[in-house]
């Protein structure tokens, strides 16, 4: 059984059908990464995991998916409960205007926890495994936009591990960043796969073969080809997951 | 990581009831706010209803303006409205105009005359009605007349002008000034014959408006133009005129009976409020004029 | 001849930027002009003066004793750093209790020689009489006719400016009904204020937001005068019935209509800011298991802050300046307030309610000039604070 199971997703900005017939499963702590070019519906597809598209007004959805079982859109699924196991980093850093260790704290403190000396601990823990504490750990109550953009986005990370969510979702994580903050937070993806199970949406083709283990190949709102990173990279079965790795459109 | 977080069961549950009751009480304030609004127009249109005839509005007050009409008053207001109107809209687009088209965006002069365009604004009608009592009536000698009040009332209605047509004009992409640059147009032709009328339907919404905050402005007019009693229409920019809000204040305060003045007060707020939503309207029925345009436009 | 009228365009346009700029020192220049005379003028009314007995040593008198003298509220030289002997106060409507019609002659001719020699005969008396008819031989001695001091008008606790024989324009109470009333109107439109703005911005469907939004734009059009005239009739009795006041007119019925009229405005401007909070923080905080309401609290509000602040400040800004629904609501009388539930008095609802009888140049007219100035300050620092506010918001 797959930590993540996709049904026959269909999904519709109203009259726009965004994904067509998506069927995956996604296993347990493993790297997937969701490739295509823009408007292939893979963000479309990512934001389902944690339900970010109920924000948008005039979304459909068809078709199940299930974590760990759970039907996710099932009645009585409460969506601050869903996001507390799946989390997410974003396309650009998005620290909140407060301090570093504020930021990390914020996920703990709005989910109930009052502990001050667990808090603590726990961002300093959040901040070793996002390979930032050596850098901020004299600083956590300076503002987290005084960090550098690389800074922020592991921030970031830091913020969505420390609510310890066994699921984690990244669009385009290092799409904002310079090259050397990029292989920082590639590093930093490759070390928490052993904690989560973690789905990365990317633009770039080396970054899904770096970092990921199992590549999945969106287009036009389908599917088209779901393998190990291998396969598709070196010997894709279809010709248009070929001509996209390759370069030929996208 | 050595310590995951447990969390406290029952958290959730109590987090959602918060928000439940948060938003609850939101909703609630907000739609005190609604009860307000039609607790006043309600009121007003209520008891004035039954006194608005055609009498009253074109007659002149008589027996000690304990009876007859507003026709006068109501003259005077839309003088003033037109007065102000000529003072403040071509002095107000030209304004925004050199804001938006000549003046260099980040320059000094933009942030300042930004700046005192903003605290004008800001600036209480009353200090207008002082200054233009100073300046209007009492240095340049014009008395208390129409032409010192719609002076006094157009430099208080500058800056919402000012402000419109620089927005208007700012949402006109600059790609449109420089197709029509490329054909040979100057400057001028361009703003004249392209961004003005573009910019129009945008600028008439605020004119309109400003319009509205006129019609019923009483401090700037108390000691520039408002007459407590002055049956006859007036005949010249010198002369004084009455005004439906400056009528409203005197009737509805230093009446000689009450008894018989409440429903001549009652009508004239209902005229006033009357103007008012009609102002409303006719703004909303622009924007949405405007809007359209754009939309078919795409 | 096409570039020429370029330019003259241009210079004409550049002209008419600047007029709110001109129009701003024109209100500076004239408010200053005729305000500013106030601390030239004398305390005693002109032409008259205070006479007294040649001995009493008494020379120097503020404007405020000589009406608590006048009012019969000092009763004895010593409270003034005389001796201790009763006062005695004359006007010259007094004259007839002394002298019968005809000693004091049919156009008042013997007026002067009777009553100079009335003073120099009694040691307490002080009398408020034309400078003409004080006689130089009586040996009479005169208060110091002193200027205006700023002292007694900024500090000073009583506004009476018709009062005579020295009026009096203690600004105090003026200042702070503005501050008092404006205080409480801010406490009461603020929970309001904020919370639709929350609700607008973040809660609401656009169909509720597409509602609301006019009528916040008609409460903010409704003309001041319409918000006294509906305060007065409606409010101002239900406070009466209420809290069982003598007079319903008061600070709260003047807090509570400006309360309705600042609404629009931290309404529309707190709007604005939450709506600027950008949506990634929104989403940043949704994603870790929070609930919208914790976002918006957590999030939203403490970002948008300093949009909510210059919405408030604004609000502030109205309600000190807002004339005509305060002078007809709040009783109108000029005493430092004690309870919001007293009558009290702006200084907008003095310059309207008074300028009309002023004479013109006098002190009482310059004194409205300078309330006027103050006015203006404290809009002017008011708008300032915005423009600071948000100036530092973009940076």
């Amino acid at each position: 059984m797959g930590k993540i199971e996709a049904k026959d997703v269909h999904f519709y900005y109203g009259a726009f059908h965004a994904l067509k017939g998506i069927t995956m499963e996604i296993p347990q702590n493993k790297v997937v990464a969701f490739i295509g070019p823009s408007g292939c519906g893979k963000s479309t597809f990512l934001r389902l995991f944690n339900r970010m598209n109920d924000l948008i007004a005039g979304a459909r959805l068809d078709g199940s998916i299930k974590i760990d079982g759970q039907d996710i859109y099932a009645p009585g699924i409460e969506v601050d409960d869903l996001r507390k196991n799946v989390g997410m980093v974003f396309q650009r850093p998005n620290p909140f205007p407060k301090s570093i260790f504020d930021n990390i704290a914020y996920g703990l403190r709005v989910n109930g926890i009052k502990d001050k000396e667990f808090i603590r601990q726990r961002v300093e823990e959040s901040l070793r495994g996002a390979a930032l504490w050596d850098e901020v750990k004299d600083k956590l109550n300076a503002s987290a936009y005084a960090l550098s953009g690389g800074q922020q986005q592991r921030l970031c990370i830091a913020r969505a591990m420390a609510v310890s969510p066994s699921v984690l979702l990244m669009d385009e994580p290092a799409s904002a960043l310079d090259p050397i903050s990029t292989a920082k937070v590639e590093e930093l993806i490759c070390e928490l796969r052993k904690e989560v199970t973690i789905v990365i949406v990317t633009h770039n083709m080396q970054q899904a073969s770096r970092v990921s283990d199992m590549t999945a190949f969106f287009y036009m709102g389908e599917l088209v080809e779901y393998d190990d990173t291998k396969t598709i990279f070196i010997n894709p079965h279809e010709e248009a997951t070929q001509n996209y790795i390759t370069g030929r459109f996208g | 990581m050595s310590n995951r977080p447990t969390y406290p069961a029952g958290y959730d549950k109590s987090k959602r009831r918060t928000q439940r009751a948060a938003f609850a009480a939101f909703r609630a304030l907000s739609f005190c706010i609604v009860f307000i609004l039609f607790a006043i127009l309600g009121f007003i249109i209520y008891k004035g209803a039954g006194v608005i005839s055609w009498e009253f509005l074109s007659e002149a007050p008589t027996d000690g303006m304990t009876s007859g009409g507003i026709f006068p008053a109501i003259v005077g207001t839309l003088l003033l409205m037109a007065g102000s109107a000529i003072v403040a809209f071509p002095i107000g687009i030209m304004s925004g105009v050199y804001m938006n088209e000549y003046a260099s965006k980040s320059g000094w002069a933009v942030k300042f005359i930004r700046l005192m365009t903003n605290n004008l604004s800001g600036i209480p009608s009353i200090v207008f009605g002082l200054f233009g009592m100073a300046l209007f009536v009492k240095y340049l000698g014009f008395g208390d007349s129409i032409l010192a009040g719609s002076l006094t009332l157009g430099l208080l209605s500058l800056p919402l002008v000012i402000r419109t047509t620089e927005e208007a004009l700012k949402d006109i992409p600059d790609s449109i000034r420089e197709g029509s640059l490329a054909l040979g147009a100057t400057k001028l032709q361009t703003i004249w014959k392209v961004v003005l009328p573009m910019g129009m339907p945008r600028i008439m919404t605020g004119l309109i408006l400003s319009l509205g905050r006129v019609s019923g402005e009483t401090a700037p007019i108390l000691f520039t133009c408002a007459a407590y009693f002055f049956p006859q229409l007036p005949t010249s920019v010198f002369d004084q005129c009455m005004a439906l809000p400056y009528h409203l204040y005197v009737i509805a305060t230093s009446g000689t009976d009450i008894e018989a003045q409440q429903p001549i007060a009652y009508g004239t707020a209902l005229v006033l409020i009357a103007i008012v939503l009609v102002i409303n309207l006719l703004a909303g029925w622009f924007r949405r004029y405007f809007e359209k345009r754009v939309k078919t436009k795409q | 001849m096409k570039k020429f009228l370029e330019k003259a365009v241009r210079w004409l346009l550049t002209a008419s930027g600047f007029v709110t700029s001109l129009v701003i020192l024109l209100i500076i220049a004239f408010l200053f002009a005729e305000g500013a005379g106030l601390f030239r003028e004398h305390t005693i009314e002109e032409g008259y003066v205070l006479a007294l007995h040649g001995d009493n040593p008494v020379k120097e008198m503020t404007a405020a004793e000589i009406k608590a003298v006048f009012d019969e509220d000092i009763t004895s030289w010593e409270a003034l750093g005389g001796p201790d002997m009763p006062i005695e106060t004359f006007r010259l409507e007094d004259a007839d209790k002394y002298f019968p019609e005809e000693q004091l002659g049919a156009q008042y001719e013997n007026a002067g020689r009777l009553i100079s020699s009335l003073i120099a005969s009694r040691p307490g008396m002080i009398a408020f009489i034309p400078e003409s008819m004080a006689d130089a031989d009586a040996g009479l001695s005169f208060i110091e006719d002193n200027t205006i001091s700023p002292k007694e008008v900024f500090a000073g606790t009583e506004w009476f400016p018709t009062a005579t024989p020295a009026p009096l324009f203690g600004m105090w109470p003026l200042l702070a009904g503005t501050l008092w009333v404006s205080f409480f109107a801010i406490l009461f439109a603020l929970p309001f204020g904020i919370s639709i703005a929350v609700y607008m911005a973040e809660i609401a469907s656009p169909k509720v937001r597409g509602f609301l939004k006019p009528v916040i734009e008609l409460l903010n059009g409704i003309p001041s005068v319409v918000y006294g005239f509906f305060g007065l009739i409606v409010i101002v009795p239900i406070l009466q019935q209420v809290f069982g006041l003598p007079v319903g007119e008061s600070g709260l019925a003047g807090s509570i209509v400006l309360a309705i009229m600042a609404l629009p405005t931290i309404v529309s401007v707190s709007e604005d800011a939450m709506r600027n909070c950008p949506p990634s923080l929104r989403e940043a905080s949704l994603a870790l298991g929070a609930t919208q309401w914790q976002t918006i609290y957590r999030v939203v509000i403490p970002s948008s802050m300093s949009g909510i602040a210059s919405g408030v400040v604004l609000g502030i800004g109205r309600a000190v300046g807002e004339t005509m629904a305060v002078l007809m609501v709040t009783g109108n009388a000029a005493v430092v307030p004690t309870s919001i539930l007293e009558p009290l008095r702006t200084i907008p609802a003095t310059i309207a309610a008074e300028l009309g009888e002023a004479p013109t140049g006098g002190a009482h007219y310059q004194s409205l000039f300078l309330l006027g100035i103050i006015l203006f300050f404290i809009t002017f620092i008011i708008n300032l604070s915005v423009e600071y506010i948000s100036a530092r918001n973009k940076g």
